[in-house]
């Protein structure tokens, strides 16, 4: 075998024993760091597959970020460990007979489906254009035909910004700032109080000593 | 039309009565604020049913001897697409002598009523609903279309409920007010079938213009039936008839109706309103003339009537009720002439018989009031030493009644008896041997209850259950004697006796076989011969008198007589010994031949049944239930299991969509190649 | 032997599906429940680049781009509401998540 199926297979191994270790582990930053582990794979096998800007991309934005956002997130959360392992190897036979039918299905969905194109090998790169760069390639279709979705993921980037904000906000104590709505909801019930009273009130008579005593003051 | 008529004239006839109805209903009532007292609401009544008998007799004169005739509309006040909606007035002989008999048999019940309502709180309201009566079957019988007779039929079944029912707070007048109601409404819903087919038909209600098109119409069959269309309105007509005119089976009204007061039942239930069915026959007679199918069964449920209700009036004991299946039987006679196209005879019946039997029932009235408000037979007797005008009025009028020669009830008689004995239909034979069975029966019954109120021993201080009626008097005890009623009440007596007598002996040529009903009665005397055969046979009253010692009529009349004198003043233990004798017999005549039990229990119960079966089971069990509640409760029922899904655990959301997406792709590649 | 589509299709459909059972393994720690998800995104990732080279596409890279995008995005909230879940309920364990259930 050559050495780029070599490197295949072995990239191929680490990523799905890693993939393995994520979701097995009892550890939960041991599951991240399994994680990043899996997806530099993958981005070492997208390299393979000579789609290197987004083999680099997967290690800037999911490593980097995605997976650092994981990280605080455990590490911020107060998790006992014990109790989270309890009850695990009660469903791994029926999760192992749904893995294995999803396996069959997906292979046998790809392999008959696409057999035909295993004559077709690693030639030439893509649209013809040889020895232009992966970057230089995807760049001349995003911002020509797909002008428009890019602006449709920016868009989305920025509500997932807007969204996590405003779900994990905390009210500043002394904010002063009111609810619309419990602002209309007021009644006049709540904020006045009607008290009958005689009109007139017989005054009440002040000793001679304090009447001095408020002269002199 | 003629000059001699004028249209305000016969608009005075009706209008008269109502005018003074209006009078004395609304300012004499609490209504209007008890303005008028007693006098002057009989007054104002008494006068304007008065004035309607005058012109009534004005317009006859002129009718029967100046052959004046109107026929006009006085009013329209609608036309719905296509069909003329009028008031107006059709003046002929038929018309001219019912607006005699109803005003003069009116005028004479209102005079009687004076004395006998004399103690009844409702006086006032009495004499209006009299008075409203005149008005509604004075529209009735002057009317010219179809539309206003009906107006008039249900304006006097009307006034009958609301009379019946006048003292509203005895059960049991309550109950007999809501039968005549609603078995009269039987029969108008015949009527108006009958109605509707000759406005579809026919495009109008004018009987000028109906009879115009009769041969037209005798062609024509039912849309999707083979029967002629004539014998369907036909027959459709008299089950209106039949209600109004108490035939069999819807005869069970009448005798409950004598919960009324007596001047009602002499009104309303003998001379005027039950026959307004027989009026509404002969004025239809063109239409009538065209379906032997429809004669025949006249003539059979006439010949029922006439005598089934003959053998329930032998074995009563309220001298009411006597009265009341004798009419019902007489009723049964003038249908059996109708049948046998004899209409001229059937409305000289109806004349004849209007009177003695008003005559009949106020005299029963005032020996009602006589023996202070009883009203059995049983307790009566010898009573013609205390009350002799009443005595002699009721042996006349009794004797009009079994037919004997020379009073008016003979003529009348005889000639149906004579006319259906020449008719051709096939209903003939039985109708004849009715006709003629009725004889005995009417006779028998008849003289059993003179007998045993006028004759024989006193026996009205043995009643073990005295009692003093509504309004008492303050006449106490069964020792006090029975007295002759006061004048208002024997005066129409005497005036109802004369016409008894003698009407039938002066009219029966002109009315018979004169042009008197000429243009009014419309008969096929090729098919239908039965008038041409009498008018052989009958060459004048007297002779006619004499002819008829030689009929069989004459011989069963006087055997009728005999047995119920034998039985009831020679022998009074016979009737005992018949009874135990004859005790299923008896079993069904007192229980009226179970009808009243076959309407209360079958129909009535049946109706309410099916009411309750549509509420419980339609309403509340399938609409409510089956399609309002169901439905919200199978939502529930529905939301119930598809909740379970919600379990609230992502990995089982997690799980559903993973098993559709297995699904899924097991089908797009497996199964969908 | 050469490396074939059916090489990288294979590694995707086991990567997936071992995401899958990471699902339903971790009842108790809803953290590798997301990321679980993040390898289901990864598997389907490597399934497009895959493609893309071998039919000679670029728009399957494309794609990848975009849903890189997404995931970014959905993990990010997913997080946010983790940390929102645990400030209320001081667990993760997603057994005890059954608060909408019907």
């Amino acid at each position: 075998m050559d050495y780029q199926t070599g490197f295949f297979y072995f990239f191929s191994a680490v990523l799905l024993f890693s993939a393995l270790r994520v979701v097995t582990s009892r550890n939960p930053v041991h599951a991240v760091l399994y994680l990043m582990l899996a997806f530099s794979q993958a981005a070492a096998i997208w390299l393979i597959l000579k789609a290197e800007f987004l083999g680099l991309t997967l290690v800037l934005v999911y490593l980097g970020a995605v997976m650092v956002l994981f990280l605080f997130v455990v590490m911020m959360l107060d998790i006992r460990l014990e109790a989270v392992r309890k009850g695990f190897w009660r469903h791994v036979p029926l999760a192992l007979v749904l893995g294995g039918l999803v396996v069959a299905e997906l292979l046998a969905v790809l392999w008959t489906g696409f057999s035909n194109i295993q004559a077709h090998a690693v030639t030439s790169t893509s649209s013809g254009l040889v020895g232009k760069s992966n970057t230089h390639e995807l760049g001349l279709l995003l911002y020509t035909q797909y002008l428009y979705p890019i602006q449709a993921a920016a868009v989305i980037l920025l509500i997932a910004m807007i969204a996590a904000i405003a779900l994990t906000l905390r009210h500043r104590k002394d904010s002063k700032a009111i609810s619309p709505s419990q602002q209309v909801h007021v009644n006049a019930r709540d904020r006045l109080l009607v008290v009958r009273m005689a009109p007139t009130q017989q005054a009440v008579d002040v000793a001679p000593g304090a009447a001095a005593e408020g002269a002199k003051a | 039309m003629s000059s001699t008529l004028s249209s305000g004239t016969l608009l005075a006839v009706p209008l008269a009565p109502l005018v003074g109805s209006l009078l004395a209903g609304i300012l004499g009532t609490k209504f209007g604020g008890n303005w008028i007292g007693r006098r002057l609401s009989h007054t104002f009544t008494i006068l304007g049913v008065a004035i309607a008998f005058l012109l009534s007799a004005l317009t006859l004169k002129s009718v029967a001897l100046d052959g004046a005739r109107f026929n006009a509309t006085i009013y329209e006040w609608m036309v719905a697409g296509g069909l003329r909606m009028e008031v107006g007035f059709m003046v002929d002989g038929l018309t001219a002598m019912m607006m005699c008999v109803v005003t003069f048999v009116s005028l004479m019940v209102h005079i009687y009523t004076i004395g006998y309502m004399e103690e009844d709180e409702g006086y006032n309201r009495f004499f209006a609903y009299i008075s409203l009566f005149t008005f509604s079957m004075l529209m009735l019988v002057m009317s010219n279309n179809l539309l206003q007779l009906f107006f008039g039929w249900e304006a006097v079944g009307l006034v009958s409920y609301l009379l019946i029912g006048f003292w509203f707070n005895k059960p049991t007048a309550i109950f007999a007010n809501m039968k005549a109601f609603l078995v009269n409404r039987v029969g108008d819903f015949g009527f108006i079938l009958g109605i509707g087919l000759i406005a579809a038909f026919a495009g109008t209600l004018n009987y000028t213009e109906i009879f115009g098109k009769a041969s037209e119409l005798a062609s024509l069959q039912l849309p999707g039936s083979s029967w002629m269309l004539v014998t369907v309105i036909c027959i459709c007509l008299f089950i209106g008839a039949m209600g109004k005119s108490a035939q069999f089976p819807l005869h069970v009204w009448l005798p409950d109706s004598m919960e009324g007061p007596t001047p009602i039942s002499a009104l309303i239930h003998a001379a005027t309103m039950v026959t307004a069915g027989i009026f509404m026959v002969a004025r239809m007679s063109p239409l009538f003339e065209l379906s032997d199918v429809a004669l025949n069964f006249i003539l059979v449920i006439g010949a029922i009537t006439a005598l089934f209700m003959g053998f329930l009036g032998i074995i009563q004991n309220d001298i009411k009720r006597v009265v009341a299946y004798s009419t019902l039987s007489q009723l049964g006679y003038m249908t059996v002439a109708l049948g046998a196209s004899a209409y001229s005879v059937a409305v000289f019946h109806l004349m004849t018989h209007a009177f003695f039997k008003a005559l009949l029932f106020l005299a029963a009235g005032s020996v009602i009031m006589g023996v202070h408000h009883n009203q059995d037979i049983r307790w009566m007797g010898g009573l013609r030493k205390y009350m002799p005008i009443t005595w002699i009025t009721s042996l006349l009028g009794s004797l009009a009644l079994i037919g004997t020669p020379l009073f008016s009830g003979f003529y009348s008689k005889d000639s149906i008896i004579e006319a259906v004995h020449f008719s051709q239909l096939p209903a003939a034979g039985f109708a004849y041997f009715a006709v003629l069975a009725g004889v005995f029966i009417t006779a028998f019954y008849s003289f059993r209850m003179y007998f045993l109120v006028f004759h024989g021993k006193e026996r009205y201080g043995d009643n073990p259950e005295a009692h003093h009626g509504h309004d008492d008097h303050g006449h106490h005890g069964a020792d006090q004697k029975p007295h002759e009623s006061p004048w208002v009440v024997t005066v129409p007596l005497v005036l109802l006796a004369i016409p008894s007598v003698l009407i039938g002996f002066l009219t029966i040529m002109p009315m018979l076989f004169g042009d008197f009903l000429k243009d009014a009665i419309t008969v096929n005397t090729s098919a239908h011969s039965s008038m041409v055969e009498l008018a052989k046979l009958v060459h004048g009253p007297v002779a006619l008198a004499i002819h008829a010692l030689a009929t069989p009529a004459f011989w069963l009349a006087i055997s009728g007589v005999v047995v119920a004198w034998y039985m009831y003043l020679v022998n009074p233990s016979v009737p005992a010994a018949c009874l135990s004798a004859l005790k299923p017999l008896h079993t069904l005549l007192v229980n009226k031949y179970y009808l009243d039990w076959f309407n209360e229990n079958v129909l009535a119960k049946g109706a309410r049944g099916l009411g309750v079966g549509f509420w419980k089971v339609g309403d509340q069990g399938l609409i409510e239930g089956a399609v309002v509640n169901a439905s919200w409760k199978l939502i529930g029922l529905f939301s119930r299991f598809t909740k379970l899904i919600q379990t609230g655990f992502l990995y089982h959301y997690a799980l559903v969509m993973l098993a559709g997406l297995f699904l899924f792709l097991t089908y797009f590649v497996w199964l969908a190649k | 032997m050469n490396l074939t589509i059916g090489h990288f299709l294979g590694l995707g459909a086991i990567l997936f599906a071992l995401s899958v059972v990471g699902v339903f393994l971790n009842r108790k720690n809803l953290i590798v429940l997301l990321m679980a998800i993040e390898l289901m995104l990864l598997a389907v990732n490597m399934n497009f680049v895959a493609f893309s080279h071998y039919l000679g596409d670029m728009h399957g890279q494309v794609f990848v781009f975009f849903i890189l995008t997404v995931a970014a995005a959905e993990s990010a909230i997913g997080l946010a509401i983790l940390v929102l879940l645990f400030r209320n309920k001081s667990s993760i364990n997603v057994d005890e998540l059954n608060e909408l259930k019907g």
